[in-house]
């Protein structure tokens, strides 16, 4: 069964590619190239990712802009029907600047880029996003961002906790991230947004694969369906 | 119509680049500075039909992020 799958490009998006390629190397499919200036999404999509970048230059605030542009409208859509939907980087910010998921990344608490390889807890390995990791293991996985910095309320920081939806947590602080918190589930379970790239980590070249159970398990879950 | 939105961190959420600019100001000798907040001015030059409601609105839908900033309207001339 072919896996459909839809990566949406905005202007300032350079992930894009790597994302596409990695969805390509586990589910055998390209992925369909969407543009955010689109109306609609094609339809019977088993999988959405927003990728990393600098969407419209980070102008106003990371992610503010994509998160009003047209296409945003189809993919909340989508999301709320229970379609999987990756938010990676600029992708996780997009996905909270729409409410799609709950708090905000800010600038780094060091002021700095932070380009390197983190390690993180899996913290939820139920979700169609993480089934294919161990409990309780430790991962390796690139970041590259300046407004990595995850910000919610304790309250919801408790809610999030309380009802699994961590799904990654830097095993120590690397943004300033409230809890080490590295990627959020929605309620549903069905909407990921992480700042570290799992696409980058799919293949032996890249250094590692660690990221690359993430896109395995988004497929299992569809023959699963 | 002008209108000035200032957006800043609501207090408690912590403001690197406000904590920078309190650093280089201490190295630039000023003593006595207990905080640094650093927000954002934006400017709009607006229909004078625009009514409060919808300045509110372009505040809450996109200029201020109410997760993590606070915003106040002024109405220049």
């Amino acid at each position: 069964m072919a896996f459909r799958a839809a990566v949406i490009t905005f202007p300032g998006s350079n992930c894009d590619r790597d994302m596409a390629v990695a969805i390509e190397q586990v589910s055998g499919t390209a992925p369909i190239r969407v543009w955010h200036g689109d109306a609609h999404l094609p339809e019977d999509l088993d999988f959405i990712a927003l990728p990393g970048g600098f969407s419209y230059g980070d102008y106003l605030r990371s992610g503010a802009m994509a998160a009003n542009s047209p296409i945003m409208q189809s993919v909340k859509r989508r999301a709320e029907k229970g379609v999987p939907v990756l938010g990676v980087c600029n992708g996780f910010q997009v996905l909270t600047e729409a409410g799609l998921l709950p708090g905000a990344l800010m600038r780094n608490a060091s002021q700095n880029f932070i380009c390197r390889t983190v390690a993180l807890s899996v913290e939820n390995t139920q979700s169609l996003f993480t089934a294919g990791y161990d409990a309780g293991s430790t991962i390796h996985i690139p970041v590259a961002h300046h407004d990595g910095n995850y910000f919610a309320d304790d309250e919801t920081l408790d809610r999030l906790e309380g009802e699994g939806r961590v799904a990654f947590r830097y095993t120590e602080p690397c943004n300033g991230s409230r809890r080490d918190i590295a990627g959020v589930l929605n309620a549903q379970g069905n909407v990921l947004g992480m700042m570290p790239h799992p696409e980058r980590a799919v293949d032996a070249a890249h250094g590692g694969t660690d990221g690359r159970a993430l896109f395995e398990s988004a497929v299992r879950s569809l023959v699963k369906a | 119509m002008k209108i000035r939105v200032h957006v800043s961190l609501k207090p408690g959420v912590l403001d690197p680049q406000g904590r920078a600019v309190h650093h280089a100001l201490e190295g630039l000798g000023f003593d006595g500075v207990d905080d640094v907040r650093v927000g954002r001015l934006i400017e709009l030059d607006v229909a004078d039909s625009t009514d409060d409601a919808a300045l509110t609105d372009m505040c809450e839908k996109l200029l201020a992020n109410t997760v993590i900033e606070n915003y106040r309207i002024e109405k220049v001339a």
